[in-house]
């Protein structure tokens, strides 16, 4: 992947001055790349990782994975279908698969209810759909590459040669 | 109790009380520590948790584990074209400063002197006191960006001479040489007939052209002791593992020391040195290419700052020189340590020619590093900020 990218990718908040100090290029060309991955789309949007469960103000979000068994259109195949599914709020990811079943959607909810009554509801019902199997997340211990719990104290020694 | 003499006449380390007045303050951002800030990787960590779980709990060969050296010799002849035969020429050491210190004890006899490049890894000196040798310290020049030069070699060698020290990619200094370079050093060490000690413990942390080990040089091979390890590149140092290539005899020598201090290196040290050979090419690239940012932003922001330094070619230390800040590089380190809670490490650690410049190790996150440049900046020029 390219280096800019990279250094994005695991932090959005390096600088364009900064980037160029470590790939040792000048900040007007990393502005220019940047610009051209936002352009093309590379660079959808810059978010910030939250461990929600140490949110304290508000319920902790449900999330389910809900396998989706689905008859495809004769002409667009699986997309119609993900297309019409994906435009929910609630649904956060989704995703065609191989092997058993053929949609994965990822929901959150405020709580079980809302995830339940949106695959009872919406999903479920939906033309094309043949069947649908929830499962719960219990725990997140980690979430695209990020470990959801604070970084663990340097063990080093504070000075060694 | 009566001690030793000669013990007793190795100079206490003058960095000592600096290490402990860092060690007794909170909240430090550290550029000073001499070791990754990368855990050493899943895999290897897991292979020696099972291997501990199905037994591994013997002494090994004195040598070390015949797969082991079977996978080192593999290795290094991948890496470098090195043929070293696993039966005779490699040895298992408890790290590189054991593989050191049998290395000069195996060689030198009494009054032998050995040629140590400064600025120096503390280390090297003392030991080849204590094995009964002189070290002729070689003063590197600054404007030679703290280079060794064939010169200096002929320069420092008498007939008593029987070997040099070369630690490249260097700590402090992170300075490496090319195969050129080396080959003009490997020319004086055959004409005065000298024995190379290569500590390249930084080898895989090369950034800016491939590294060359010095057994590879044309008729350099017998006369090398080639010294390596696990600690630097894969995030290993606390499990002290590391290795010594060379001729049988030699070889053959350290051990028969080893046998009799160590018996062996650890056995699940080993079984971790076999997974990292195997699996851990590419944890190997991940970080490499994380040092590489980091050199390229800690070079740039010293010289922004006004601390200039020349760029590293390998290793994680850069090496500025703060004369500017009109400061002894231990007072530099002590004042900078107490009103900004950054540390480094003096350059008089690594030797008195070191005087003028601290060393700053970039083995820490980005963020750490951009505190610290902030740090050190403000300390530089409090009225700036």
């Amino acid at each position: 992947m390219n280096e800019i990218l990279e250094i994005l990718e695991k932090d959005a908040r390096m600088t364009p001055e900064e980037i160029a100090r470590m790939t040792g290029s000048s900040a007007r060309a990393v502005k220019k790349t940047i610009k051209k991955f936002e352009k093309d789309g590379v660079i959808l949007k810059y978010k910030t990782v939250i461990n929600k469960e140490l949110v304290k103000d508000e319920g902790t979000d449900v999330r389910a994975l809900i396998e989706v068994k689905v008859t495809p259109k004769k002409d667009t195949g699986f997309n119609y279908l993900a297309e019409r599914i994906y435009q929910f709020p609630e649904v956060s990811a989704c995703y065609l698969m191989s092997g058993t079943y053929d949609l994965l959607v990822v929901v959150e909810g405020k709580n079980i209810h809302t995830v339940s009554n949106f695959v009872s509801s919406k999903l479920a019902p939906m033309e094309n759909v043949r069947g649908t199997v929830t499962h719960f997340i219990l725990k997140k211990y980690k979430e695209d590459g990020d470990i959801l719990r604070q970084a663990k104290r340097d063990k080093r020694e504070a000075i060694s040669l | 109790m009566r001690t030793s003499k000669l013990v007793q006449n190795i100079p206490p380390s003058g960095i000592r009380v600096f290490f402990d007045l860092v060690l007794g303050m909170k909240d430090v951002i550290s550029l000073g520590i001499g070791e990754p800030d990368f855990v050493t990787p899943w895999n290897i960590r897991e292979a020696a948790i099972f291997s501990i779980e199905e037994g591994y709990t013997s002494y090994t060969s004195n040598k070390g584990m015949i797969e082991l050296r079977k996978d080192i010799s593999e290795y290094l002849k991948n890496r470098y074209g090195l043929g070293y035969d696993p039966l005779d020429e490699i040895l298992i050491t408890v790290g590189v400063s054991e593989a050191f210190d049998l290395a000069v004890r195996a060689i030198i006899n009494r009054g032998d002197k050995i040629l140590v490049p400064e600025p120096y890894y503390v280390s090297y000196g003392p030991l080849v006191t204590l094995a009964g040798g002189k070290p002729v310290f070689i003063r590197q020049s600054p404007d030679n960006g703290f280079k060794l030069t064939p010169k200096d070699i002929l320069k420092y060698c008498d007939g008593k001479t029987r070997a040099i020290i070369l630690n490249y990619p260097n700590n402090p200094t992170g300075v490496s040489y090319t195969r050129k370079e080396l080959n003009a050093i490997a020319k004086v060490i055959l004409k005065k007939n000298l024995i190379m000690i290569s500590d390249e413990i930084y080898g895989d942390l090369t950034y800016d052209f491939d590294h060359t080990a010095f057994p590879t040089l044309a008729k350099m091979r017998e006369r090398t002791i080639y010294l390596n390890g696990f600690s630097k590149s894969y995030a290993m140092t606390g499990w002290r593992i590391g290795y010594a290539c060379g001729p049988k005899d030699v070889i053959a020598m350290m051990t028969k020391i080893h046998q009799y201090t160590m018996l062996c290196a650890p056995i699940m040290s080993q079984m971790a040195a076999r997974e990292a050979l195997k699996n851990g090419e590419k944890s190997i690239r991940d970080m490499k290419r994380e040092y590489k940012r980091r050199r390229e932003y800690v070079v740039s922001g010293l010289n922004e700052i006004g601390l200039p330094c020349h760029k590293p070619e390998g290793a994680f230390y850069a090496f500025p020189s703060i004369k500017n800040s009109g400061l002894s590089s231990m007072e530099f380190a002590k004042r900078l340590l107490e009103k900004e809670r950054v540390a480094l490490v003096p350059g008089t650690a690594f030797g008195p020619a070191c005087e003028g410049y601290v060393r700053i190790s970039y083995a820490s996150s980005i963020s750490n590093i951009k505190e610290a440049l902030i740090r050190i900046k403000r300390f530089l020029c409090p009225q700036s900020s």
